[in-house]
């Protein structure tokens, strides 16, 4: 691929690498557990954490990216009522 | 992926697992909902959020060498005043630098100093890793005493760094800026607040982030938070802010951890907890005391 002129490179998500390959293992979302607090959303490095309404659910709840996800476990180890497991 | 989050750092890039460098970039881009121009120093930031042909980077980035990262950001300053006059732009961007400690207290230090000094209108953020961890963790002007670094290792004669790690506040503070402040990742409200005022400072700011290396502090992956709050509960990180010469601790520890707590949860320090380098640990104690009771002693004064 060529260099755009000025060598100006333009985000473009579709080029980047699925950081969620380097995953040994996947955190999963208790919702029964979660208490909507997002303390984890701030610390997860990539980005991969979204509050998500679902229909039954009073509050919104974490819901994990895991094209994104590279597995680190900080969500897990920063939830205060332990809601977020790793699972290989 | 989180819309919100990834309005100016977008995810896929590729920080470590379990890195604390994209929730400083984020909290602090995060505290302005004006236009940004991020101006980067060569570091653990950079090589991993511009993979060619991929750019982590939604807002404008420049990135040109090691140690001039703040001359950069100087130079985007004067082009928007030098724009504003000839009335091509309206309003100016804010400018925000991003240096890790290699960059900034080492390499990067004369380049900001002279920005600081000319007054230029920018944020200079160090995250502060304590090494040059990109290229493996070798000793920067950063690390702390003790630590065991590649280029100075642990060993049958040697207990590791054997400096003391520069005190950059100080040596910003002499520079006269209007705000500066020393913050933790693992405390990101306070991170953001003084992120915002960072941001409102008319003329140079500059925030000092402590920033847990999982890599080359070894510790696993899902620590940085716990490592960064223990470094502030032992008040080896204590948070404060200069405003105008006078100081404000933000956090008063009344019964801080001993220093054992913060060092033995690290790898880097594993060599300490033998016969041996029991003084060091002491003397690590003793320092940490120290720089407290000056700090404390400058916040009565001012």
């Amino acid at each position: 691929m060529s260099l755009e002129k000025g060598g100006i490179i333009k985000h473009d998500i579709s080029k980047s690498p699925k950081t969620g390959d380097w995953a040994y293992s996947k955190p999963q979302v208790d919702k029964d557990k979660c208490i909507g607090c997002e303390t984890c959303v701030q610390y997860c490095p990539d980005a991969c954490i979204e509050m998500v309404k679902h229909k039954k659910d009073i509050k919104k709840k974490a819901d994990i990216d895991y094209d994104f996800c590279k597995g680190c476990g900080v969500c897990a180890q920063v939830c205060p009522v332990k809601a977020i497991v790793m699972k290989k | 992926m989180n819309k919100e989050l990834t309005k100016k750092l977008s995810s896929g890039h590729a920080t470590c697992q379990g890195c604390g460098i994209p929730a400083i970039v984020r909290t602090v881009l995060g505290a302005t909902d004006e236009p940004v121009i991020v101006a980067n120093a060569t570091g653990c930031l950079e090589v991993t959020t511009t993979i060619y042909p991929y750019t982590a980077w939604k807002v404008p980035y420049v990135h040109s060498v090691f140690g001039n990262a703040a001359a950069t950001a100087a130079g985007i300053d004067a082009a928007q005043k030098a724009l504003m006059k000839s009335g091509k732009i309206k309003k100016k961007a804010k400018v925000v630098v991003f240096g890790g400690d290699g960059g900034t207290y080492d390499i990067g230090l004369q380049a900001l100093s002279g920005a600081l000094e000319r007054g230029h209108d920018f944020l200079y953020v160090c995250y502060d890793n304590e090494g040059y961890m990109n290229t493996g963790g070798q000793r920067s002007g950063g690390t702390p005493y003790g630590a065991n670094t590649e280029t100075a290792p642990a060993g049958e004669t040697s207990f590791g760094k054997s400096q003391q790690r520069k005190d950059l506040m100080e040596i910003v503070n002499a520079h006269h800026i209007k705000y500066l402040a020393q913050s933790n990742v693992a405390y990101v409200n306070d991170l953001k607040m003084k992120a915002k005022k960072a941001l409102k400072t008319t003329g140079p700011s500059f925030l000092l982030v402590l920033q847990p290396c999982t890599q080359l502090w070894k510790f696993p992956t899902s620590e940085y938070v716990a490592v960064g709050k223990l470094a502030t509960e032992t008040n080896f990180w204590p948070l404060y802010e200069i405003e105008d010469g006078k100081y404000t601790i933000n956090n008063i520890v009344k019964t801080p951890k001993p220093i054992e707590e913060f060092l033995k949860v690290q790898g880097r320090f594993k060599h300490l907890f033998t016969d041996k380098n029991k003084q060091v640990i002491v003397d690590i104690q003793n320092k940490v005391d120290e720089n407290l009771s000056k700090l404390v002693k400058r916040a009565e004064k001012s």
